[in-house]
Order: C-alpha cells, then sequence, then structure tokens
C-alpha cells in the first residue's frame, strides 16, 4: 500500500514532464501539421544553456528563465528557418527535418559542451515528503515540477480562449486556409506556435533533468514517451497530452517499480503500440478522418 | 530483360570488388566489408522509405537483432556461416512482420515515432537479459576464414568477400522488385493511397511486405556488421545508428539502391575522417566524436532542403539521364495531399480545439 502510493505519486510527477513534452508536440502539430521530433533536442539544448548561466551567476532561478526565453527564440528561429520551406513539400520531408535538427543539435551540444553526463540543480529538495511517518514518494522539487506544468497548461488555456492570438491559433488549426482568407497572418501564428512549443519544451526540459542528469543524448527517451503520451490522448487534443502524459507516467512508475527500471521504455513501446492498434486517432481526439 | 541486365551489373561488380580486396590493405578490406553491411541495410530502408513511402528510424533496431542472432547461433549452435546469416535474416524479417502490421496502420509520422521508440527500446532488452544477451559488454563473434583458402589468407579479406557478396545479392534482389509489378504497386500506394485501393491493391499487405522486406535487409546488415567487427553490444545499435542508415538513404537519394551504395560509402568514411580531422584541429576526444553527429543532422537538413533527390538524383542531373524510375516521394511536384496537408479533417470538432 505504502509503496503503491509511492509509485502513483511519482508517476504523477515524472507524468507531468510527458505532459509538457506532448503538449508541446501538440501545440505544433495543431499549427503546422508537423511532428517536431527535434523536440527533445531543443529542450536539451536550453537546458545545457540553463546550466552555464546558473554556474555563471549561482542564481538557479536566473538561468530557468534564461532557458526559458532561450526555448521560446529557438522554437520561432528554427520554424522561420528551416522548417517553413518544408510545408510545401511532401510531409516525410518535414520529418525527416526535424530529424536532422535533433541530431544536429545533440551533435553541436557534443561539441560544444562535450559528452560527459553533468549533474544539474533541482529547483527545491528532491528528498522525500512525510505525511507523519508515511513516505510520500513525492518531494518538493516534484510537487514544483507537477505544478509548474499545470500551471503552463492553464496559461496556455487561459491564452487560447481569451486572448485575440489565441483566437487566431484556434481559427488557424480549424482551417488555415479560412483564417488567411479573414485576414489572419498565417506564418506568424505558425511562428508563434512553435515558440511557445520551445517554452514549454525548455520547461520539461530544466524540470526532469535533475533525474536523469544532463548530456547530448540525455531528452532522447523523456521525448519517445512525451511523443507516445501526445499519442494516447491524441496529437489533436491538448487536454488528451496532459491526461495521455498523466496515465503514462503513472503506468510506467508501476512498471518500473514493480517490474524493473529497464523495462519502462519497453513497456512505452507496448502501450504505443496498444493505443495505435486500437484507437489510432488516440483517446481525446474527435477526428478519425484520414486526409486524402 | 533486366534481371540479365542487373546480374550483368552484378558479376562486374563482382569482379572489381574480387581485385580490389587483393589490392587493398588489410584495413581498408574491413572498411570495404563495412560498407558493403551497410550497402545491404541502407538498400533495405531506401525501398521502404523512397518506394514504399514508409518512413522507419529503427533499421538500427532490425540490424541489433540481425546481429544478436548471428552471435547466438554462432555460439550456442556452431552453425556454419552461410545458415547463420540466412537464419538471421529470417529472423529479423518475422520481427519486421509482427512491426509492420502494427505500422501498416500507422501514417508519416506516427510510424517515424513508433519506429523511433523501437530503436530506443530495444538495447535496453539487451541489458535487461544480460546472461542471454551479455549485458553492456555484448557478445563476441568468432569467423574463422575457410580451410580451403589456406592458412596465411588474411581474415579481412574473406571478410570483405562475404559481405560483397551478400550485398550484391541484396541489391540484384531489390532492384528487380523494385521494377517488377509489386515495386509499381508500391510506388503507387506512395503517391495515393486512397486512389491505389481504389485500383484494387491491396494498401495495408503491401506497405507489411515493404517492411518485412526491409527489416530482412537490416537482420542480414546487422549480422554481416556483427562478423566484421567480431561483436554485438547495445552500444553499437543505439539511435545515432539507425539516423546514420536515414542519413546515408536521404544523402544517397531515397529510392535508389545506387544512392545506398553512395550513402554507405560515405557513412563509413566520413565519420572517422571528420572526428580525426577535428580532434587534429584542437577539440577534444569527447567533443570531435560529436562532429559527425552534428554532420549527420546538417546533411539530413541541407539534402531535404536543397536537394530532395540526394547525391543519384544530381549524378542523373549532371549525366543527362533520364531518372527510369520516380526516384522517390521527394522530388517534383508537391502531391494534392500536400498541397492540402494544413487542413484538417473537415469533422474536427471545436470543442478539441479550446483549452
Amino acid at each position: 500500500m505504502q509503496e503503491f502510493l509511492e509509485f502513483t505519486l511519482g508517476g504523477i510527477s515524472t507524468g507531468m514532464i510527458y505532459a509538457a513534452i506532448a503538449l508541446s508536440l501538440v501545440l505544433i502539430w495543431r499549427g503546422t501539421r508537423v511532428l517536431n521530433y527535434a523536440q527533445g533536442g531543443m529542450a536539451m539544448f536550453t537546458t545545457y544553456i540553463a546550466l552555464i548561466v546558473i554556474n555563471r551567476t549561482g542564481s538557479y532561478w536566473l538561468g530557468f528563465v534564461v532557458a526559458l526565453a532561450a526555448g521560446l527564440l529557438l522554437g520561432a528561429l528554427l520554424e522561420r528557418s528551416v522548417v517553413r520551406p518544408t510545408l510545401r513539400r511532401p510531409p516525410l520531408n518535414a520529418v525527416i527535418v526535424t530529424i536532422g535538427l535533433l541530431i544536429f543539435l545533440e551533435g553541436l551540444a557534443g561539441i560544444i559542451y562535450g559528452g560527459q553526463y553533468r549533474s544539474f540543480p533541482p529547483a527545491y529538495s528532491i528528498t522525500g515528503l512525510k505525511a507523519g511517518s508515511v513516505a510520500l514518494g513525492i518531494s518538493r522539487d516534484g510537487l514544483f515540477t507537477a505544478g509548474a506544468v499545470l500551471a503552463a497548461a492553464a496559461l496556455l488555456a487561459v491564452l487560447f480562449r481569451y486572448t485575440p492570438a489565441g483566437l487566431r491559433m484556434r481559427a488557424t488549426a480549424f482551417s488555415p486556409d479560412v483564417a488567411r482568407l479573414l485576414g489572419v497572418r498565417i506564418g506568424r501564428v505558425l511562428t508563434l506556435g512553435w515558440a511557445l512549443a520551445g517554452l514549454l519544451g525548455a520547461l520539461a526540459g530544466l524540470l526532469v533533468t535533475p533525474t536523469t542528469f544532463l548530456y547530448p543524448n540525455s531528452m532522447d527517451a523523456i521525448f519517445v514517451l512525451g511523443f507516445t503520451a501526445a499519442v494516447i490522448g491524441g496529437l489533436d487534443s491538448p487536454v488528451g497530452a496532459v491526461v495521455g502524459g498523466l496515465l503514462l507516467g503513472v503506468a510506467l512508475s508501476y512498471v518500473g517499480g514493480y517490474l524493473g527500471s529497464d523495462l519502462v521504455e519497453v513497456a512505452g513501446l507496448a502501450a504505443l503500440v496498444a493505443v495505435l492498434m486500437l484507437r489510432p486517432s488516440g483517446l481525446f481526439s474527435a477526428t478519425s478522418a484520414r486526409r486524402v | 530483360m533486366t534481371l540479365v541486365k542487373h546480374l550483368g551489373a552484378a558479376l562486374v561488380a563482382g569482379l572489381v570488388l574480387l581485385l580490389l580486396s587483393y589490392k587493398l590493405g588489410s584495413y581498408r578490406d574491413y572498411q570495404l566489408a563495412e560498407v558493403a553491411a551497410y550497402v545491404v541495410a541502407v538498400g533495405g530502408l531506401t525501398v521502404l522509405i523512397g518506394v514504399s513511402g514508409q518512413l522507419s528510424i529503427g533499421q538500427g533496431a532490425f540490424m541489433a537483432i540481425g546481429g544478436y542472432a548471428a552471435a547466438l547461433l554462432m555460439i550456442h549452435l556452431a552453425w556454419p556461416l552461410e545458415l547463420v546469416l540466412l537464419a538471421s535474416t529470417v529472423i529479423s524479417a518475422a520481427a519486421g512482420a509482427v512491426v509492420g502490421v502494427a505500422a501498416a496502420r500507422l501514417r508519416g509520422p506516427y510510424l517515424a515515432g513508433a519506429t523511433l521508440l523501437l530503436a530506443v527500446a530495444l538495447p535496453s532488452v539487451a541489458n535487461r537479459y544480460q546472461g542471454v544477451f551479455g549485458g553492456d559488454q555484448g557478445l563476441n563473434v568468432t569467423v574463422n576464414v575457410p580451410g580451403f583458402l589456406g592458412p596465411s589468407f588474411q581474415l579481412t579479406q574473406w571478410l570483405a568477400w562475404v559481405c560483397c557478396a551478400a550485398a550484391l545479392i541484396t541489391l540484384v534482389l531489390l532492384a528487380n522488385l523494385v521494377r517488377s509489378g509489386i515495386g509499381r504497386a508500391w510506388r503507387a500506394v506512395r503517391d495515393d493511397e486512397v486512389a491505389a485501393a481504389l485500383a484494387g491493391l491491396n494498401v495495408a499487405r503491401l506497405q507489411v511486405l515493404a517492411f518485412v522486406i526491409s527489416a530482412a535487409c537490416a537482420g542480414l546488415g546487422g549480422a554481416l556488421l556483427a562478423i566484421v567487427t567480431a561483436n554485438v553490444s547495445p552500444g553499437g545499435y543505439t539511435l545515432s545508428l539507425s539516423i546514420g542508415l536515414l542519413t546515408a538513404a536521404v544523402l544517397g537519394g531515397l529510392g535508389s539502391l545506387a544512392g545506398a551504395v553512395w550513402g554507405s560509402l560515405l557513412l563509413v568514411l566520413v565519420p572517422s575522417f571528420l572526428s580525426d580531422f577535428a580532434s587534429s584541429h584542437g577539440l577534444s576526444g569527447g567533443a570531435s566524436s560529436s562532429v559527425p553527429i552534428a554532420a549527420y543532422g546538417l546533411v539530413l537538413i541541407v539534402v531535404m532542403l536543397a536537394f530532395p533527390a540526394g547525391i543519384q538524383g544530381g549524378l542523373r542531373r549532371l549525366l543527362g539521364l533520364a531518372a527510369p524510375v520516380a526516384p522517390g516521394p521527394v522530388p517534383g511536384l508537391p502531391r494534392l495531399s500536400s498541397l492540402r496537408r494544413n487542413a484538417p479533417a473537415r469533422d474536427t470538432k471545436e470543442k478539441g480545439t479550446t483549452s
């Protein structure tokens, strides 16, 4: 029972990280119909930037903010420079370009920062909290992780629902052609989507890296699980991304806790295949039509 | 007619390679064998992506399956080499069938993501069952030069022969397949699935078939690489191997088997050249080993944006040859679906787009 509680709460905090990655993928998918394989690589890169700022200035929060800003800029920059030209070509090209971006960023990080594992400081203490004498399996940092992702998701929801920019983004996701006819500058909306996704990815990188160490491939496994979460929820659905991340986080935490941590990625693969076989459009996606 | 032409070309190439293997030193023979092993895997991948239109980032995982199968068969059953190669091809093809059945239901990004997860997850299986797969150290594979070649014959030259022969056989088979009715059906499915289905083609079966063939090639390539490098370990089959194979296929020109040869050649020669170059220019060991990785990425981006037909496409244009086979989904006019690709399905519910 005690173990079960620990695994559940631990799963929720890692699940929120998958949710952040999933949410960033959904943001980009809805705008550009591109699945951004470079998301993990971008997050890894901005986390290195955070580490440098933290080491130079000694302030965690300055590094945190700089990394988020860097994610925002990187997302916008990449969309404008290399992603935009692929949108007129077959979808395969965009996929290959984002894979190229992933590998390029990982290689670049290796060249600049070296391949060795570096530890990255957590925002708050990572010792487990206790209720009386019962260990809860979650730390202050875990609580902060869950809170930060939830806050980011809530802010996004507000942005989408109550701001003109959000309305433009929804309109573009719904029908780019009509939105363009109504005067929406589609290009800017797409750039904004990528920028916000870059910011979310940077947040996920900052939150997860204290538990994984930082190295050029450190986000690979996190990214594929975030992708799985996005597919579970449906690539079109932001709510689905958060729910999918939580479901996957808790499920994998049980697998890792009861069966062994080596099996986490294999279980993720099994979950992905199961969802794709049973409900390929995800649990929360309304559409099932295939584009012709 | 095409069969005769392909066989003739393979025979000439085989003779040239045979002479070459005597001229080259031991290390170059080793590299030749390595290139040939990659040609097998990349050939399968370029057919899968360029001809059947399915993107896989998991080709390295199937190489791992072939490599481990070969190692286990040699260690535990001591089968002869040709039987081991055949069996690892079949085992990998069977694994490809399992994945392919799932893959046939997946489109573009989903398929790439699922195969990516395969590439990331599979090495951890080797760590999980250390007793069978040897954990991080992996398994050692030993091959001996057959007796009739005499005691002084170089092992690397023998390996180069084996790998080149396997590569040539694979290329001939693939080339014929691509030119056959099946190849035409694949291209039809690639260009427009709905139209292909309306024309009476069994889309799912064709896609599974392409996946199985590509996995079989990867399995054979993996088995060859295992005997060349004398070892199989999880570190040899990381995601960067899968991406390297993809880079080779893209750089050579998707859908082109000749391109697969160019791509594999560069995949073996350029990374070591690049990291040597980087370390001689003052980069530390760890940093210079990242240079090839960054180069893969740059190549993928630049080729896709500027030269989507790859090296073979460039050569064809240079020599003024008309492309006999439409070289992949990449060049030419955008398809109807890609013009409309930003439009989501019309029945998307508005409620799904909020919050």
